[in-house]
Formats: structure tokens, C-alpha cells, sequence
């Protein structure tokens, strides 16, 4: 036991210059974060065109996506993520050979970021169309009334409106999206946490790598915490909140 | 799992909606390219490996179903105090329990059971004299169940104990003033107060919780726990199947998470609720 106190305390291992392994976790890190960033885009946009499918689109659209939100939402993130990974790659790879383009090496980076953000997707339309439904049909009447399209009606008035209530939702699951990267360490991509495994295993000094690995992943949630609430109080404007 | 403030009446008229439309013309043509993909994925598909492992399945459905519900019952023990600290225990318990939740919520799951595993483990297992002393304590030690259920109750503990919090903040002062006003005490007024009502309030999240638990569940399998995610992952290293053990493991965990959503409604349903 007090051995493993004293390996605690050496924290050379953490060192940059290539005895340490800290430059391979920042390394990691780097991938999570874009692999967050990337996902996180892309789940945004999908909820954004499901909600509007859900709630404008015709029965077909509604009850496709009324699917897709189901099914992802009862299956686990890392069978998902497995699904999509392995036999997503697999499937496009024989599409694409089926209508003679060959196959095509799919990067990590982009499976990462096509997995997260398929799965975000789902639950970011449920959160978006919550938030729209929660705009008052008046002000989009009134909107209708002064001539707009549909699309301007969205911009300038659905949009800004929702985004109050959507900011709590889309600020959990960005916080939710940060420590799903992780999940990506099962399928061989090297973000941070399958990082400070090998960093760990190479080194046999598991617990310094492991809570270094968590004092990074809480440090980016209090920074992404930090933020949510600033951008909240910035477009909360003008909202009553029920205390 | 968001709308369950919705009163009984409008539900009911949902669902009396839902019923008549069940069967419109392009529902009837998704049911049958469903069912013509079902017919498809079991005629052209490999399923023989089924049987061979079907008992090993069984087996890890169960030490799944086991787990979720085992760290969920025991995480919940440990939610209420938690969430009790914070909202009326001195100030440093109270920022003790914040810290924990905090820091168990702003860190991956995965992380913690490798933590837990590996870290902790290894510490724990190359120590002779421990080895010595608690013979007993070693047998469990040396296997990665304990770590899978500690990861998993702790994580449970942690948003249970953010909700927990919520709910007992939420309970009406009143309630409170006129239980003491009755002259109950502290303990009394927690007991037949205060806890159930908190409970109350928190019932629909704790529901929606215990679903993404079962989800989370599968990551024991990293560190050797054999649950059903683990059954699956040995039948594809042996037979080289990409998709249909991953097809048959979505589906078995779609329905888990659909059996325990009616359950958990029909007892919501159980419990009257007039808020």
C-alpha cells in the first residue's frame, strides 16, 4: 500500500519531454475535444431538421422519426457506437463498392464524430422540440400576418424564441457528449481516456494517470458549466423564470 | 420521459388518438416493410450460433438485469443522505456531498470503472499482507464484479443525490412548518414528511434514470464482467459475425428498457398522485 502512495506522488510520469506521457494525454484530449465539437455540430443539426420534421413534417416524416428517436434512445450509447462503427463503415464500404467507386478508408476521427453525432441527434430533438413547442403561437401568427415565409419565420422568430428553453437541455447534453467521447476508447480510437490507458499500462502507474485523466474531464465539464451558464444568462433576456 | 406533468385526463386523450390512428394507410405499409426486413435479416442472416449460446445469454441477461437493479437499489441508500446534506446538513457535509456529485458527474463512467479496476484493483490485489489478513475479502478482490457494481452504485449515488436534492427543496415549507406545528420531530417530520414527499416528486426522473442506467450497465463488460454485452462480444470474436449478435443485442436491450418503461409506469399509475 505504501509503495503505491509513493508511486502516487511521482508525478514525472505526467512530464511532457518523452519519458512523461503528458504530451500523448493532451493528444487525447485534443481528439475528444473535436471529436465533442464535431459530434456535437452534427447532433445539432439533426435535431434541429427532427424537430422541425416532428412537428411540421407530413405522418411519414413524423413517424420515421419518431423511430429513430425511440430506438436510440433504448439502446445503450456503446452498443450504438459499436453498431455504427463497425457495421456502419462495413455497410457504406459495400454500398460504395456496389455502385463502383471502391471502398473507401473511413478515418476514426470522422466514424467518431458521424457516431456521437447520429446518437446526440435523438435526443436533441426531443429537447429542440420541446423548446418549440414552448413558443407561443401568437408570435409566429404574427409573423405569418407580415408576410414572412416559413423559413424567415423560423430564423427570425422560432429560432430566437426557442432558444431559451432548448439552453438547459443543450447545455446537459454537451456535458453528456464531453464524457461519451470516452465510450470511443472501446472501439480503438485514441481520445484521452484509451490515452491514459496505454499511457497507464506502459508505465504500471495507474492510479496517477487515471485521476489525472478525471481532473482533466472536470476541468473541461466546470469550463463547459461555466459557459452554459454565461450563454444561458445572455439569451435568457426577457424570459420569466418560474423560481 | 420529459412531459410527465401531464395531467390524467389529457393523456388518456392521447392515447384514445393514438388508438384510432394506429392503422392509417402509410403506418400499415411501415409495419409491413418492417416485417418484410425482419423476414429478410432471419432468412439471409447467420443465425445458427443462437443455440449454442443461448444459455450464456440468459445467464448475461440476468447478471445484467442484476447489476442495474443491485446498484441502483444501493445507489439510491446513498442518493437520499447525499441529497439531504446539501440541502440541510451542516455546511461542510453539505459541500462534501456537492464535491462528490460533482466530481462522479463531470467525469466519464468508463473512466471511473478503469479507475476503480485497474488502479484501485492492482493497489489492492499486489498487496500481500492484505492477502494474508482478510483471505476472505481477497476472493472478492481479485474478481472485476465489485469494481462494476462500486462504479455503477457510485454513479447512480451521484445524480440521484443532484435529484434527491432538488426534491427536498421542493417540498412545500408548509408542510413542513405544520408538521412541526403538530409537534412531531425531526426524525418523525423526515419520516412521514418530508422523504415521501420528496420521493413523490422525484419518481418520474428516478424512472428515466433507472433506464439510462441499464444503459450504462454494458461498460462492465471492459474490465471482464460477462453480462449480456459481454455474452455478445465473445460470440463475435468467435464466429467473426459483424452484425447480427450487435442486431440481437439491440434488440434485446430494447426490449429490457421497454418492459421496465410500462412497469414503471404502471406503478406511477399505482401511487396517487394530486399535486
Amino acid at each position: 500500500m505504501y509503495e503505491a502512495l509513493t508511486a502516487l506522488s511521482d508525478l514525472s510520469v505526467l512530464a511532457f519531454e518523452p519519458p512523461g506521457w503528458g504530451a500523448v494525454l493532451l493528444a487525447g484530449l485534443i481528439n475528444s475535444m473535436y471529436i465533442a465539437f464535431g459530434g456535437y455540430a452534427l447532433g445539432m443539426v439533426i435535431g434541429l431538421l427532427g424537430a422541425s420534421g416532428k412537428l411540421y413534417g407530413g405522418v411519414v416524416t413524423r413517424d420515421l422519426l419518431e423511430v429513430y428517436t425511440t430506438v436510440v434512445r433504448a439502446v445503450p450509447e456503446l452498443v450504438l457506437i459499436l453498431i455504427l462503427y463497425y457495421a456502419g463503415t462495413e455497410a457504406l464500404n459495400a454500398v460504395l463498392i456496389r455502385i463502383g467507386i471502391g471502398q473507401v478508408d473511413i478515418s476514426g476521427l470522422v466514424a467518431g464524430i458521424v457516431v456521437i453525432g447520429v446518437v446526440l441527434g435523438a435526443y436533441l430533438t426531443e429537447v429542440i422540440r420541446g423548446a418549440i413547442k414552448a413558443v407561443p403561437g401568437g408570435e409566429i401568427e404574427a409573423g405569418r400576418s407580415y408576410g414572412m415565409g416559413p423559413f424567415q419565420i423560423f430564423r427570425r422568430i422560432i429560432f430566437p424564441a426557442m432558444l431559451p428553453h432548448a439552453l438547459p437541455g443543450l447545455g446537459n447534453y454537451w456535458l453528456t457528449t464531453t464524457k461519451d467521447t470516452a465510450l470511443l476508447a472501446v472501439v480503438g480510437f485514441t481520445e484521452l481516456t484509451l490515452a491514459t490507458r496505454q499511457a497507464a499500462g506502459a508505465t504500471k502507474h495507474y492510479m496517477t494517470f487515471f485521476l489525472a485523466a478525471g481532473a482533466i474531464y472536470l476541468t473541461v465539464s466546470i469550463l463547459s458549466g461555466i459557459v452554459i451558464k454565461i450563454i444561458e444568462a445572455r439569451f435568457g433576456r426577457g424570459l420569466v423564470r418560474p423560481t | 420521459m420529459m412531459s410527465d406533468t401531464t395531467t390524467v385526463q389529457s393523456t388518456a386523450v392521447v392515447d384514445v388518438a393514438k388508438r384510432v390512428n394506429w392503422f392509417m394507410p402509410h403506418r400499415v405499409i411501415m409495419m409491413l416493410v418492417a416485417a418484410g426486413l425482419v423476414i429478410l435479416a432471419a432468412t439471409t442472416m447467420r443465425w445458427d450460433w443462437i443455440p449454442q449460446y443461448q444459455n450464456q445469454l440468459l445467464v448475461g441477461i440476468g447478471r445484467t438485469l442484476a447489476l442495474l437493479f443491485s446498484s441502483a437499489i444501493v445507489g439510491m441508500l446513498f442518493a437520499i443522505p447525499l441529497g439531504l446534506a446539501q440541502v440541510t446538513g451542516p455546511r461542510p457535509l453539505g459541500w462534501l456531498a456537492a464535491g462528490f456529485c460533482g466530481i462522479i458527474r463531470g467525469t466519464p463512467l468508463l473512466l471511473q470503472l478503469w479507475l476503480l479496476y485497474y488502479g484501485l484493483g492492482s493497489i489492492l490485489a499486489a498487496n500481500p499482507d492484505f492477502r494474508k489478513e482478510y483471505p476472505e475479502i481477497f476472493y472478492y478482490i481479485r474478481q472485476a464484479w465489485p469494481y462494476g457494481f462500486l462504479a455503477l452504485m457510485l454513479s447512480f449515488a451521484a445524480y440521484e443525490g443532484e435529484v434527491m436534492r432538488g426534491a427536498f427543496k421542493g417540498v412545500p415549507r408548509g408542510e413542513l412548518e405544520a408538521a412541526k406545528s403538530y409537534g412531531m420531530g425531526r426524525w418523525t417530520m423526515f419520516r412521514r414528511i418530508w422523504l415521501p414527499r420528496a420521493l413523490h416528486r422525484a419518481l418520474p426522473t428516478l424512472t428515466g434514470d433507472t433506464v439510462l442506467q441499464l444503459k450504462s450497465t454494458p461498460l462492465v463488460a471492459t474490465i471482464t464482467v460477462v453480462d449480456a454485452y459481454g455474452v455478445i462480444s465473445k460470440v463475435r470474436q468467435a464466429t467473426y459475425l459483424t452484425y447480427e449478435p450487435l442486431l440481437l443485442l439491440a434488440l434485446i436491450y430494447m426490449i429490457l428498457t421497454g418492459i421496465m418503461v410500462v412497469a414503471f409506469r404502471y406503478f406511477e399509475n399505482m401511487v396517487p398522485s394530486k399535486r
